[in-house]
């Protein structure tokens, strides 16, 4: 029979397999940042031993930093600290760190792809969820704790259960104003924040393969929002092409040496699914979340569930999130009022992302009660941004660019939403206090995000395009 | 880790679904670089009204002093959203060895065996049937029979846990120190692996 791409991938990292028991995977790359390693190295320094392979780790500053004035030191203490026991444990452990400061810093998950080190085939874990993300380059890719974070550290190793395995298939075309965050907005709202779990999720489907390598990652990225262990795409001539000349990609024989191994990387036509789901990208309209969790979302042209329309089990839920996020079950959700616009996180703050934003805004000034906070994934986006001038059209329009890192997303640093106010984010989680105590987040892409910037209020940005 | 055979105690109850990470310990209580010390802050903004430590949540059944015990139990899809392990520390720091649920995140169940916590997962039923004893009622949790028990009214259920990570609770083993003894092993893997 047949095997799966997540099969073929997990078959070669298998050292061992315990009787009864899980498997022993081997890790070919390591992501770590501040806020989930120090218990790690604490761990391997009570044992009084070395990271194992410090070559196959790379770190970076994230969670934490601020994101305005980063060349000055860190004003929160305890976050200082944390920025500073990486600095500190990866010196003592020889482990590459793109720190602040320095120009490959940012999101964890989006250096690894653009430096080129995340890359088909391989095993990859960080301790963070969005891990997932990596999975888009058709490499099996997950977050893990701190405790495990540690046993890679350690052996490059995990114990591991082999997932189920899940196919969901995207076909057809997306209409004007539809982009890959709908995509996913959407399978979520169709099989809930639980759908996926305990399954390895492969995307596929005619929708999918005309995506950019970008819009790839967003889809991954999200699949752990459906419960997923992790999310996969099928490398093709889109993933070549974007990896190729990167600063880690593999160069001359050993590209090509790898490229033939990564176009058997595909499940083969007789390969098992535990369950397939089938999509059709016509049907998907611009998608906003209106609950807490990312699983609570409607085109934007619907209005609300009421506790009659939904399923039974989620009626309790319905209204505990409604009643946190101030909204009204039967009610439109276009029209309501916006007070902050946060464009960043590991899903959406990638080039792509940016231009996207500028092209729509070009010309136009934001409404003037909202406030805009465009975050870029890393010093090379942002980067890139002031190189194309995008930084002008945002500062035309209104806008702030800030400094790369995590920011607003999980509210970490000082970029909080305050208690009450309407965030429409571009980030993954719309979970109670998320960006801040008492912060009501709305899920939307890149687009929708910024259609409510200019108006003020949730629009459907296709009644805005020309 | 500390082993774990049998808990019998009373429960608390948290009769919510898709309770995340991000409500079991917020973002901004992560900046620690130890695991201690996190249990205060479990379930932080569930317990007090505008982060004020003096404005008690009456109501939030971990305020309430009728509830109390080593076992915690919530609605289902307990643990989804981030896989900060600090989740599972704050568990375990609060003073609970068991979570019942009648479904589990994954990052979150493997975080918490990590850690010497049980996540014992139930039908949908018998977890409602928990939510109706009142609070003195005790369960009892046999990991060894893989079994859970309202001993008030003797009902019982059985649940899955891998039998790799049983043993490994049982006696209180850590992964790493079974992955430590495998290195020669790993290393072998690292020469011959073709890819
Ligand atoms: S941007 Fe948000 S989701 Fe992504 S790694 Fe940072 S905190 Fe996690």
């Amino acid at each position: 029979m047949g095997k799966t791409l997540f099969e073929k991938i997990w078959e070669k990292h298998i050292v061992k397999t315990i009787d009864n028991g899980p498997s022993v995977l081997y890790i070919d790359k390591h992501f770590i940042h501040e806020v989930t390693s120090p218990q790690a190295f604490t761990g391997l320094n009570n044992r009084g031993i070395k990271v194992f392979r410090p070559n196959q780790v790379v770190a970076t500053a994230d969670h934490n930093v601020p994101t305005i004035d980063q060349h000055l030191p860190i004003k929160e203490e305890l976050s200082r600290l944390q920025v500073e026991a990486l600095i500190k444990n990866c010196a003592e452990h020889d482990i590459e760190l793109f720190g602040l400061g320095h120009p490959y810093q940012g999101i964890v998950h989006v250096i690894g792809p653009e430096l080129g080190i995340t890359q088909p085939g391989m095993t990859i874990v960080c301790g963070d969820s969005h891990t997932s993300t990596h999975g888009a380059f058709g490499a099996i890719a997950f977050g893990i704790g701190t405790s495990e974070v540690e046993m890679v550290m350690a052996t490059q190793c995990l114990l591991q259960s082999k997932p189920k395995m899940m196919r969901i298939n995207v076909e057809g075309e997306l209409k004007k104003g539809v982009v890959s965050k709908d995509i996913v907005l959407y399978i979520l709202s169709k099989i809930t924040a639980s759908g996926a779990t305990g399954y390895a999720v492969e995307f596929a489907g005619s929708a999918i393969r005309s995506l950019s390598m970008e819009a790839r990652m967003t889809i991954c990225n999200m699949s752990i929002e459906m419960g997923g262990r992790c999310g996969l795409i099928a490398p093709d001539e889109t993933t070549f092409n974007y990896i190729k000349g990167r600063e880690f990609s593999p160069k001359d024989d050993e590209w090509d040496k790898l490229l033939v191994e990564w176009k058997n990387l595909y499940s083969d036509s007789d390969a098992k699914f535990d369950n397939e789901v089938f999509i059709k990208a016509e049907e998907i309209e611009p998608m906003i979340t209106y609950g807490t969790n990312p699983g609570m979302g409607i085109g934007i042209t619907e209005n609300i569930p009421t506790a009659e329309t939904i399923n039974e089990n989620d009626r309790s839920g319905l209204s505990k999130s409604l009643s946190y996020m101030g909204l009204e079950q039967g009610k439109a959700i276009k029209g309501q009022k916006i007070d902050y616009v946060f464009i960043g996180s590991c899903t959406n703050s990638r080039i792509e992302d940016l231009r996207m934003v500028a092209s729509f805004v070009k010309g136009k000034k934001k409404a003037a009660d909202v406030e805009v906070w465009i975050v870029p994934g890393s010093k090379q986006v942002e980067a890139q941004a002031i190189a194309e001038g995008i930084d002008k059209i945002f500062e035309d329009a209104g806008f702030l660019l800030r400094q790369p890192g995590c920011s607003a997303c999980l509210g970490m640093n000082e970029d909080k939403i305050p208690a009450g106010k309407y965030c429409i984010s571009t980030s993954n989680r719309n979970f109670e206090g998320r960006q801040g105590a008492g912060a009501r987040t709305l899920l939307a892409s890149p687009l929708t995000a910024a259609a409510a910037a200019i108006t003020g209020v949730v629009s459907d940005v296709r009644e805005l395009l020309n | 880790m500390k082993a774990l055979t049998t808990i019998k105690s009373r429960f608390v109850p948290i009769n919510i679904e898709n309770i995340d990470t991000d409500q079991i310990i917020p973002a901004r209580f992560l900046k620690a670089t130890t695991k201690e010390g996190f249990g205060k802050n479990l379930f932080r903004d569930w317990r007090y009204e505008n982060d004020d430590e003096s404005k008690t949540i009456a109501h939030f059944p971990l305020n309430m002093s009728q509830f109390d015990g080593e076992i915690l139990v919530a609605g289902k899809n307990f643990g989804c959203g981030s896989s900060r392990e600090h989740a599972a520390w704050a568990i375990l720091d609060a003073g609970f060895r068991v979570v019942v649920s009648s479904f589990f995140a994954d990052i979150f169940k493997n975080n918490a065996l990590n850690n010497g916590v049980l996540p014992v997962q139930v039908s949908d039923g018998f977890l409602q049937r928990i939510f109706l004893q009142d609070n003195n009622t005790e369960l009892t949790v046999d990991l060894e029979n893989q079994s859970i028990t309202i001993n008030s009214t003797g009902e019982q259920e059985n649940f899955e846990i891998n039998p790799y990570k049983k043993t490994c609770l049982l006696n209180g083993y850590d992964d790493i120190d079974f992955l430590l003894s495998i290195k020669p092993e790993i290393e072998k893997f690292e020469t011959d692996k073709n890819y």
